[in-house]
């Protein structure tokens, strides 16, 4: 085990290894990444895989939008295929409210040059035939959004981060964080001591846990969301299917499995419970089979669970601790972290070795809850 | 034991790419179903789990119940969706 490192990041899911990546690509050396399980064994690898660029505020649509650029050649930029699907994100609404909301999210994201769009339940069902149109008024639809292989895209940061010099700890838990003075020492984990002045708390689900150790409180918790996918069928339609009112996403993926799950904030347990539920699977088959009936017929083949690391605003908290010198936090990214990852990854990377980022973040800082300048995305499942 | 060799029948895995991953480093039974997605077809690793458990531990000199096993997920048994979403008894 490595003694000294310029650099400790604790969590080896997607952003770690795309933060790991970015620095190593702009030069910084000793780098560590340390998992306490193995590489995507978290919250990345159970991701429902989508990327979309179809959000509620200007920062998330900004982020989303460059990591949707960067998804575009990272199979090239990585040396491994990801499995880009363009297959697009078609969002449908159940109520005039939400009709309204739509209306000013995609004004807002075609002023940032996302090519989302209004459709009529007509069009929704030209997107995809088989649908069942009750109850639903209208709906979104970007043909640029799509999904990845969440969990090709995590080893390909991480093998990419580690033909560039970052050296990658499997099974290796962080314990303890020792600091003085508001600076940090070092890392202490179940493999020893690891001396450095920068850490960044990568842990998604256990973020929390890491802060506390560190002694910095961050306002994050983390809950269960569970996702079901069924066997491989004939290609049905492309598109993510998607509603945040009626509360559920399922799409077909490359393979051929149709995947999918829905959020239950009131019911879901809070903490880190990764157990699956039968009462998930038959609310999930109801809302699939209810939207495209033709999937009656499908079978489930497995279903699993993740945590979301939920901010009070359901934005990510990007950026140093104020009272902790060389304390950097990527985390809360409350269910939207997997496909944010290339561009957060980057601006975490630019942080820590220029001190200033390509988009502006500040305002994903931790002060903000204590200023009360909450930026709440109102497109979130 | 053939590259070619199928291990994977559900996702058509073989016996070359497993080997692959081996030798790339990643010995544990997650890492090798998220690489090459054996286990993760229709029948959930029912046949291919215990043949990529014996050769872990060939390739790392143990014995193979000092393999660590991958989490059974449920259903044990695919069920059609209409089955669930038809199923009210509490």
């Amino acid at each position: 085990m490595i003694k000294r490192a310029d650099i400790v990041i604790i969590g080896g899911g997607v952003q770690g290894c795309s933060i790991a990546y970015n620095l190593a690509k702009k030069g910084a050396k000793n780098i560590v990444i340390l998992e306490k399980n193995t590489c995507a064994s978290g919250s990345s690898g159970r991701c429902g895989a989508g990327i979309r660029q179809q959000f509620g505020t200007k920062m998330n649509c900004m982020l989303a939008r460059e990591s949707m650029k960067t998804f575009e050649t990272l199979s090239e930029e990585l040396d491994y295929d990801i499995e880009l699907n363009r297959a697009g994100y078609l969002i449908l609404a159940y109520t005039e409210k939400e009709i309204n909301q739509f209306k000013k999210n995609v004004l807002l994201e075609q002023s940032l040059d996302i090519d989302a769009k209004m459709v009529t339940p007509e069009e929704a069902k030209e997107i995809v035939s088989c649908l069942n149109l009750e109850g639903i008024i209208g709906g979104t639809f970007c043909s640029t959004d799509g999904n990845v292989n969440p969990l090709y895209t995590t080893f390909a940061y991480a093998e990419a981060a580690q033909r560039l010099g970052a050296k990658y700890y499997p099974f290796t838990e962080v314990t303890e964080i020792k600091t003085e003075d508001g600076r940090i020492l070092s890392v202490i984990t179940n493999k020893g001591e690891i001396l450095t002045s920068i850490v960044v708390d990568a842990a998604g689900g256990y973020s929390g846990p890491v802060g506390k150790m560190a002694g910095v409180d961050i306002p994050v918790y983390s809950q269960r969301h569970q996702i079901l996918v069924t066997e491989p069928i004939e290609p049905l339609w492309k598109p993510m299917l998607m509603s945040f009112s009626e509360n559920y996403y399922f799409q077909q993926l490359p393979d051929g499995g149709i995947l999918g799950g829905f959020g239950d904030p009131e019911h879901e347990i809070k903490g880190d419970n990764i157990n699956s539920t039968w009462q998930f699977s038959r609310t999930m088959a109801k809302k699939m089979v209810k939207l495209v009936p033709i999937l009656n017929e499908v079978h489930m083949v497995r279903q699993w669970a993740g945590l979301y690391n939920m901010s009070p605003d359901s934005q990510p908290i990007l950026g140093e601790h104020p009272k902790l010198k060389g304390f950097y936090m990527s985390l809360g990214f409350s269910g939207h972290g997997f496909m944010l990852a290339p561009t957060t990854g980057k601006l975490i990377a630019e942080l820590i070795l220029d001190g200033k980022t390509s988009i502006p973040i500040d305002k994903l800082d931790i002060g903000r809850f204590k200023r009360g300048e909450l930026i709440i995305e109102p497109s979130v499942v | 034991m053939k590259d070619e060799t199928i291990i994977c029948r559900c996702e058509d895995v073989t016996w070359g790419e497993i080997r692959q991953a081996l030798e790339k480093g990643y010995t544990t039974l997650d890492e090798i179903k998220r690489i090459t997605r054996a286990g993760m077809g229709r029948c959930q690793g029912k046949t291919c789990r215990r043949i990529i458990l014996r050769e872990i531990a060939k390739f790392c000199h143990k014995d193979i119940e000092e393999v660590a096993m991958s989490t059974f997920r449920p259903p044990t048994k695919p069920v059609k969706l209409g089955t669930l979403a038809g199923d009210d008894d509490d």
